[in-house]
């Protein structure tokens, strides 16, 4: 389990000046680049002894072409020492702890005791921090008066003097201070937790930059031949040039005003060189305006050399496109546009057992004009590991050549695995794998039953495409990633791939009752099933033409043996239980794999609930369950074009009666919050426990508005049978819901932002329309019209501020949740069940002794639970249990 | 000092036992475990100190469990290190 070599520990420190000067290849002096010619200055920026980046030229250090080259570091003599803006923290701590005079830390040597103790006493590990040092201010072992320290951001040490009763600042220059830092001796450091081996406090300071070799800040060369430089170079320039004028003030005796100016100016180019985005300090801009991206920002965040370059890979043999609905393919199949799979390969190797079908691979060459055109091949790979690209000039030759041992990059075709994939990757059914299908067209074509797990509409969404490259890979696709293995969810343990939207209405209206049809219009309905014979039919009319039942038609696509009992989502949960007899048809009972009663939809073959797709997965296998899956969604398309289904705005016309009705419930609600205002402006109003008077009036006007609300669905939905297609949606759970219908014919009721009625806008009321203090339903959002009869310009206001609440809440949501994933996967991605079913790190070392308590796979379990006890029983007795 | 709380009678506190050698020997075994590949308890948890747990003994804790019924898990304890 553990690996050969084993990290013992890391060690981090700063540079020392001495360092930085034996690692440098050569002293920078001159703030150019390249001359007129285009050649590097030496003792430029761009020397070639820092390596080199043009082609052709040799690296005068290590002698080799710009391709092996590593490059290497240079160095600047700094004029006067200046401060490393990362470290300013350590600095100012380091100052507050000691003296003044001396530099020894403010404490005696048995206060230090008493916080670190004995090395490996019960205190080992402790260190000194700032809070621990004494408050007089007077050195222990030099009796000097110490002074405040103030830090101003972003580089900024000054002394705070009292004198005549006045505060003096007195500015500490860098110098100053790195002589402070050096005369701490090595011991106060290490009780401060520095360990001055690897880091001594004075290498803060910097006296000597560092130059990065020109491999890592390369110049470009623009179309127009004009070279343009890296950022981190213009820095690097600035740099030099401020250091070259202080020099010269310096040596020229300036004065001392000119010397400061000069040396703060130089503090800013370094401290943003290091890090552009210190607080206080504005950033370095280009001369376009864009702040510069210097040392700190090549390195942080998303996009920084952590997270972007080095955690972060990119893939070849990948694809990327639209999405787009095809019922006709199978859950586990995709569709793939001629274009990409004529650009993407898989490498085979050459056997003597497929020599020939290879070479008619590469005689096929890299065009292939049709999806029914036989696949050529792209590449092939010498035994010499020379990469070969076919052409129409080639390709007989290399067909000649080819012979055992070499490989053929062939094109895809029908029938290769892949493994598809749709952003935000959430869980792992973002990834299945599919068997492709080559298409016309410029699209992906996916099942939409499969949309579920990936999250994916038709609106314009695109997905990636990847192709396993090896065997293992392959056969790994083929068995663990698959759509078919997928269906159960790990989450809950159940299907996760079904029927969406139309694929339960279909079902719905097809199952819904029961229904005769003619031989013609049950051919018509079966015809895209793998079905042989039809069941005998149920009756002779009497002109002596056979009829079938709805019920008939759907136990085609079940197993023979399949018995449950359960009720469908328009069960409407009544006290007692019709079964049989519900007026609904909500009790469905299936005995040997025919529908006896009951009606077929969400909770029959949805998405996420479909309780028959669970039953045949756990008696008949995820192969069996992706059949049934395809037969399932080809009826219900049937089912529903057998007699067409759309929704339009006459849908939700009522009769004059039921606006009548509408209009007097919701008067009367309002009459009814006037009344109980009134109550309350008399003081009459019983508060309810544990509520003031306000919160109780709220509460009650909420109340009556919701009623008031409902009431209009009632009204709304009596009119509305199962005739609406809106109703038809929302009962079989295929989209919608009877609230959204309430809002669509009713009225859309109360506006709300964080559960209360809105209370926001202007002095003591929400809006100029209304009175001042009008606790009234309408001037505090209650939308009386409909969707349908339309808003009045304050109840479109008042809606639009609830619409809102609800899109910030969703943006705040997606991004909390976002980085809480991402903060889960970092802890969790190493962690793997191992084959004794424990769940352990990489190092061996255990996180549980038994995956879950149980050892249960909940992506095998029957939601969570190993055994799927309810469906045996059911299945032997053919009976519902409870 | 007022009535201290026994932390073991806690209906939230599973039950801890500590493990003698032999039972060690045999938990690190059938895991094909080292010692410090096991999960770890500090010396200073409350119920490590009620049941007189030393550094370097095993404790066994014996949880009801809503997927299993009844789990056990097993932690070496070990010193509280420093920040």
């Amino acid at each position: 389990m553990t690996s050969p070599k084993r990290v013992g520990r890391i060690e981090f420190g700063l540079f020392s000046p001495k360092e930085i000067r034996k690692m440098s290849v050569r002293k920078i002096i001159w703030a150019d680049t390249y001359d007129d010619d285009g050649f590097p200055y030496p003792q430029g920026l761009m020397d070639l002894n820092l390596g080199v980046i043009d082609p052709g030229l040799r690296c005068k250090t290590c002698d080799q072409k710009a391709a092996d080259c590593p490059g290497h570091f240079g160095h600047i003599e700094l004029a006067k020492p200046v401060i490393h803006v990362g470290y300013t923290r350590l600095i100012r701590k380091l100052l507050r702890v000691s003296c003044r005079s001396c530099s020894r830390l403010l404490m005696t040597a048995e206060e230090v005791e008493k916080i670190i103790g004995p090395e490996d006493g019960e205190l080992a590990g402790e260190i000194v921090s700032e809070k621990d040092i004494k408050k007089e201010r007077v050195c222990p072992h030099c009796g000097e008066q110490q002074l405040k320290i103030n830090f101003e951001k972003p580089t900024t040490f000054s002394e705070v003097f009292v004198e005549d009763g006045r505060k003096i600042e007195h500015k500490l220059t860098p110098a100053d201070i790195r002589a402070r830092l050096e005369k701490i001796p090595d011991d106060d450091l290490r009780a401060l937790g520095v360990n001055p081996d690897v880091a001594r406090p004075e290498w803060t300071i910097l006296t000597v930059l560092p130059v990065p070799p020109v491999t890592m800040r390369p110049s470009i060369i623009l179309e127009n031949g004009q070279r343009s430089e890296d950022d981190l170079t213009h820095k690097l320039v600035d740099i030099i040039r401020i250091n070259q004028r202080f020099k010269e003030n310096q040596d020229a005796g300036a004065p001392q005003l000119i010397i400061e100016d000069l040396w703060e100016l130089l503090q800013y180019h370094v401290t943003t060189y290091l890090d552009n985005e210190v607080a206080g300090c504005p950033p370095a801009r280009h001369r376009s305006g864009r702040p510069l991206k210097t040392l700190s920002q090549r390195l942080k965040g998303k996009e920084g050399r952590f997270r972007g370059s080095l955690s972060g890979k990119r893939v070849n043999f990948s694809a990327r496109t639209v999405i787009s609905p095809d019922p006709d393919l199978s859950i586990g199949e995709v569709g793939i546009p001629l274009a990409i799979a004529n650009e993407m390969t898989v490498p085979v190797r050459v056997t003597q057992f497929n020599l020939d079908e290879m070479k008619q691979y590469v005689l096929n060459g890299p065009e292939r004009p049709t999806i029914r055109s036989p696949c050529g091949a792209n590449y092939v790979i010498r035994p010499d590991n020379r990469r070969m690209r076919l052409s129409d000039v080639n390709l007989e030759t290399v067909t000649e050549m080819l012979e055992v041992g070499w490989t053929v990059e062939r094109q895809l075709k029908t029938g290769d695995i892949v493994l598809f994939n749709r952003q935000p990757s959430l869980h792992r059914m973002s990834i299945m794998a599919h068997r492709i299908i080559v298409m016309d067209g410029r699209t992906f074509r996916l099942n939409p039953a499969v949309c579920p797990p990936y999250n994916a509409d038709f609106d314009g969404d695109e997905m990636n495409l990847h192709i396993p490259q090896t065997e293992e890979a392959r056969a790994e696709a083929e068995i663990l990633v698959a759509v078919h293995a997928n269906i159960l969810s790990p989450r809950t343990g159940g299907p996760i791939i079904g029927g969406i939207h139309d694929h339960i209405s279909g079902i719905f209206l097809l199952t819904h009752r029961v229904r005769h049809f003619t031989k013609k219009d049950v051919l018509y309905l079966v015809q895209h099933l793998p079905i042989e014979h039809l069941p005998e039919p149920d009756r002779i009319d009497e002109n002596g033409t056979p009829l079938w039942t709805n019920k008939q038609v759907f136990s085609l696509v079940l197993p023979d043996d399949l018995n449950m009992v359960f009720r469908a989502s328009s069960c409407q949960n009544c006290e007692i239980c019709k079964q049989d007899m519900c007026e609904n048809d909500a009790f469905v009972r299936i005995i040997d794999g025919n529908l006896i009663s009951g009606t077929i939809d969400k909770k029959g073959i949805g998405a996420f609930d479909g309780q028959i797709l669970h039953r045949i997965i756990r008696q008949h296998g995820m192969k069996r369950a992706s059949r049934f899956i395809d037969d399932v969604t080809k009826l219900s398309i049937r089912g529903i074009m057998l007699e067409g289904f759309s929704f339009g705005i006459d849908d939700e016309d009522l009769t004059k009666t039921e606006y009548g009705q509408i209009d007097e419930v919701l008067s009367g609600a309002v009459s009814d919050v006037e009344r109980r205002i009134k109550i309350y402006n008399e003081g009459q109003l019983e508060p309810m426990p544990g509520r003031t008077l306000e919160e109780t009036l709220e509460m009650q006007i909420m109340q009556v508005l919701g009623k008031a609300r409902d009431r209009t669905g009632e009204i709304a939905g009596r009119h509305l049978g199962m005739d609406n297609s809106a109703v038809v949606m929302a009962v079989s759970g295929a989209r919608g819901s009877m609230l959204n219908l309430t809002q669509m014919a009713g009225c859309l009721g109360q506006q709300s932002v964080r559960g209360e009625r809105i209370m926001r806008g202007y002095e003591d009321r929400t809006l100029p329309h209304f009175r001042r203090n009008d606790r009234g339903a309408e001037a505090h959002g209650f939308i009386s019209n409909s969707y349908k009869s339309g808003l009045s310009p304050t109840e479109f206001f008042f809606h639009a501020i609830g619409g809102r609440e609800g899109l910030v809440d969703t943006a705040v949501r997606t991004s909390q949740s976002g980085y809480l994933q991402r903060r889960m996967i970092n802890a969790l991605q190493d962690l793997k069940v191992a084959y004794d079913g424990t769940v352990r790190t990489t190092g061996g070392r255990i996180i549980q002794f038994c995956y879950g308590e149980d050892g249960t796979d909940p992506g095998r379990s029957s939601y969570g639970a190993p055994v799927d006890v309810k469906g045996i029983i059911e299945s032997v007795l053919k009976e519902e249990i409870r | 000092m007022g009535t201290s709380l026994d932390v073991l009678k806690h209906e939230m506190v599973p039950n801890h036992q500590i493990m003698d050698d032999e039972e060690v020997t045999d938990l690190l075994a059938t895991y094909h475990l080292s010692l410090d590949q096991l999960p770890k308890i500090y010396h200073d948890d409350s119920a490590v100190k009620a049941i007189g747990g030393e550094v370097g003994d095993v404790i066994r804790i014996t949880r009801e469990s809503r997927t299993a019924g009844r789990a056990e898990a097993y932690r070496l304890v070990v010193k509280r290190p420093k920040k």
